[in-house]
């Protein structure tokens, strides 16, 4: 099924709904995600009831989560997908109603996005991190994320290390100190284009 | 019951059937898995097997093909080559490098760089022997570890030695008879870094 | 005269499993909650092996992550590989030449045997068989692995596909060795059976253990052998067609229970379908060239290829389940966004429904059944 008739088919069974067509994906507005992906997964016409692949983008403006929708049924609903649905939010304020009463599959996938994306899916059951440990800051796969440099000695670090008897060269000292007064962390340099 | 008498039936036609396979460093022809005592036996090498980089040079160390264009350093993935261009006495770029290491702790065997290479200059070699007596210095390597003679790379890779031959001898006809129709050559531009 | 039973008070007794620990195959670790021995709650905790591969893979070439993927699941380094070319194929809409359609099968498939027998052995490990049917599955995977080492150059990790074709053509009669595992492994496949399927421990230890209803399957996407062991018919090999897969004869087998034998039972009939596979493929792989001449030219120079703006998901049968790798391209040498859908982090979703309710030890060859490689689960 292309992108337009599953758009028109929406909208004639959702008046009001606002969806547009972006790269063969259908766009809508977070509220509308829950109602839409019910109805595609009941509706006897669509049968989408396989959710492949969650994943979020960030777009820099905006940040975007990505939603396959597979059949599982006989042909022709199996070969007709993937129907994909996208959702925009913004970066300051990133809020997704969770698919997780839907599809049990949103579970994982959802926690992953959030993790690496920092999108808060709403009414998730258990919205943790799930690769990074708790209490890490950041989220690693927005553009704007930089490490801390492992490299470089910060404060707290000094500390830690002369609490365990390890003795901290000076000029160490100075710069961590030199950091914590200007209250700054060690973060790594962008390797510039020039050097790629 | 039936079940397991069967399946230990089949140990045991396992177990005596392992006196008898022919001990052949060849899996196809053991039926699997036969032990070797490894550092008096060894398996036989394949030919496009990859570990590590080498560099090659043709005669003698000084004239390696490599000519420090930097492009496996770009194109390695994990970053672990580091090129220095040498300077002649002027301050100008030679085309060797100065330095060239490789950090053997970091590089994942992938043979990027020498797919990438235009000048056939890095390989991928056999050694997999490689170790130190410590995690970090020994294990870069330096030029001077890293040359290997072309008739290294002939003998660990004939069929390909042979093509790199062919088409490094075709390359210097093609250069022969251009200079030879074109009697003044423009300067050469030293390569973009 | 008989005491009358003291009654204790019993409390929940919480239990790590890992992450150093042989059965959880990897660093994964369980954090089950026991009533006696029977498990109450079980929640799995993941990000040991976490790398951020898909942030590598965001500021690299796209060929750069090619040899990243083997790392991936690192038993079917041809399937990630299949499944990146494939993605990156769709995305800059690049043909493949048919030689290298066909052995581009030939390894997803032999892949496919390497990852089945090599998993079963494992969850016999599990079981407490310990290594006995391992080493006659590993006995078969040595002789692919030697075949791959000829071809890539490595046993495990290939980095062998390339965008549009392969990176070298095969070695001569290397086609006629493969040939021989092909026709010998019905025989093994037999051998292991009479080892295996009517034992009657085995049966004991798998029949209704962790039983995987045909509705939470499919909501909760699960893929590959677990799910057509629930029956699910979902095989992505018939209905995306890719590759020559539409044109080659196979069938799908599925489960009826759900549980760990079925799992194990429907490895071992993947297998011979894939070796049916193989034995068609085999017999038609015609001569041409290996690569597109157009991406040939990129060979020298990867950061000179640069997709066109858009996004693609491109997906394959992996041994485990859907591989598939989303990708949106901004027109520059590097992906503007790079996402695994890894199938064993995905068939995770369930364990704690499948484990409830079973002893400790049950826990165990659930997790082995679901057949989870930490490379892939973590990335």
């Amino acid at each position: 099924m292309s992108p337009a008739d599953a758009k028109s088919k929406l909208e004639a069974k959702f008046p009001g709904i606002q969806i547009q067509i972006i790269n063969n994906a259908l766009l809508m507005k977070p509220e509308d995600l829950i109602r839409v992906v019910q109805f595609l997964k009941d509706s006897p016409e669509f049968k989408m009831n396989y959710l492949s692949n969650i994943t979020a983008v960030d777009y820099v403006e905006y940040l975007e989560s990505v939603y396959h929708l597979y059949s599982i049924e006989n042909p022709p609903h199996s070969t007709a997908g993937p129907i994909v649905l996208k959702v925009r939010v913004p970066r300051d304020n990133p809020k997704i109603p969770s698919l997780v009463p839907v599809f049990r599959g949103a579970e994982f996938q959802e926690r992953e996005a959030y993790d690496m994306m920092g999108i808060v899916y709403e009414g998730h059951p258990d919205l943790r991190r799930i690769f990074m440990w708790e209490g890490f800051e950041g989220f690693p796969l927005r553009k704007d994320y930089t490490p801390e440099d492992a490299d470089v000695l910060e404060w707290e670090d000094v500390e830690w290390l002369e609490k365990h008897g390890v003795k901290v060269p000076e000029e160490y000292k100075q710069f961590a100190r030199q950091l914590k007064d200007a209250g700054k962390e060690a973060r790594a340099q962008k390797p510039t284009e020039k050097e790629i | 019951m039936f079940g397991v008498l069967r399946g230990m039936g089949i140990t045991f036609k396992n177990f005596v059937a392992s006196y008898f396979l022919p001990r052949k460093p060849n899996s196809l022809e053991t039926g699997g898995m036969v032990t070797l005592q490894y550092p008096e036996e060894r398996l036989p090498e394949k030919e496009r097997f990859r570990n590590f980089p080498f560099l090659i040079y043709d005669t003698k160390p000084d004239d390696l093909r490599c000519v420090a264009c930097d492009i496996c350093a770009k194109e390695c993935p994990p970053k672990c080559i580091y090129i220095v261009r040498d300077n002649d006495e002027q301050g100008r770029p030679l085309k060797k490098p100065k330095v060239f290491d490789i950090d053997f702790t970091v590089c994942m065997n992938c043979g990027i760089c020498e797919e990438a290479c235009p000048f056939d200059a890095i390989f991928m070699d056999h050694e997999f022997e490689v170790g130190g007596p410590e995690r970090q210095q020994s294990l870069v390597y330096h030029m001077d570890q890293l040359l290997k003679p072309a008739t290294h790379f002939a003998k660990i890779r004939p069929t390909d030695h042979v093509a790199i031959e062919e088409k490094r001898r075709k390359e210097a006809e093609k250069k022969r008879a251009a200079a030879q129709a074109q009697p003044k050559p423009p300067e050469a531009k030293p390569p973009q870094a | 005269m008989i005491d009358e039973p003291v009654l204790h008070d019993t409390d929940t007794l919480e239990v790590n499993l890992g992450p150093q620990h042989p059965s959880t195959h990897g660093v994964f670790r369980m954090n089950v909650k026991l009533e006696g021995e029977t498990i109450v709650s079980l929640k799995p905790i993941m990000g040991y092996l976490h790398r951020n591969h898909e942030q590598i893979a965001e500021n690299m070439s796209y060929l750069g992550s090619m040899p990243y993927t083997d790392r991936l699941d690192y038993f079917n380094s041809m399937s990630n590989n299949f499944g990146y070319a494939l993605a990156v194929e769709k995305l800059a809409n690049i043909e493949v030449p048919e030689r290298a359609q066909y052995i581009r099968v030939i390894m997803a498939e032999l892949t496919r045997l390497v990852n089945h027998v090599s998993v079963i052995g494992f969850l016999l490990n599990d079981l407490g068989a310990f290594f006995t049917p391992i080493l006659y599955a590993f006995r078969e995977r040595e002789k692919i692995l030697d075949i791959f080492e000829e071809i890539a150059g490595s046993r495990m990790m290939c980095n062998y596909l390339r965008f549009g074709g392969l990176k070298l053509d095969l070695p001569p009669s290397v086609l006629d060795r493969i040939k021989k595992i092909v026709q010998g492994f019905p025989k093994f496949l037999d051998e292991f059976e009479g080892l295996l399927t009517k034992n009657e421990i085995l049966c004991m230890r798998c029949q209704n253990v962790g039983i995987l209803p045909y509705d939470l399957a499919v909501s909760a996407s699960i893929t590959g052998p677990m799910a057509r062991a629930s029956g699910v018919n979902y095989d992505i090999r018939k209905i995306d067609g890719y590759s020559i897969y539409n044109r080659l004869k196979f069938r799908v087998p599925l489960g009826k229970v759900g549980d760990v034998y079925d799992r194990y039972m429907i490895r071992i009939l993947e297998m011979r379908q894939s070796v049916w596979i193989l034995e068609q493929v085999l017999k038609e792989i015609p001569e041409g060239p290996i690569i597109n001449p157009k991406m040939a030219a990129f060979a020298k120079a990867p950061r000179n290829f640069k997709p066109p703006k858009g996004e693609a998901y491109g997906r394959v049968e992996a041994p485990k389940g859907e591989l598939g790798f989303y990708l949106v391209s901004d027109g520059t040498p590097q992906p503007w966004r790079y996402h695994v859908r890894a199938p064993s982090f995905i068939n995770l979703t369930v364990l704690e429904d499948l484990c409830i309710g079973h002893k400790v030890a049950d826990a165990i060859i659930i997790l082995g059944s679901i057949d989870i490689v930490l490379g892939e689960v973590d990335h």
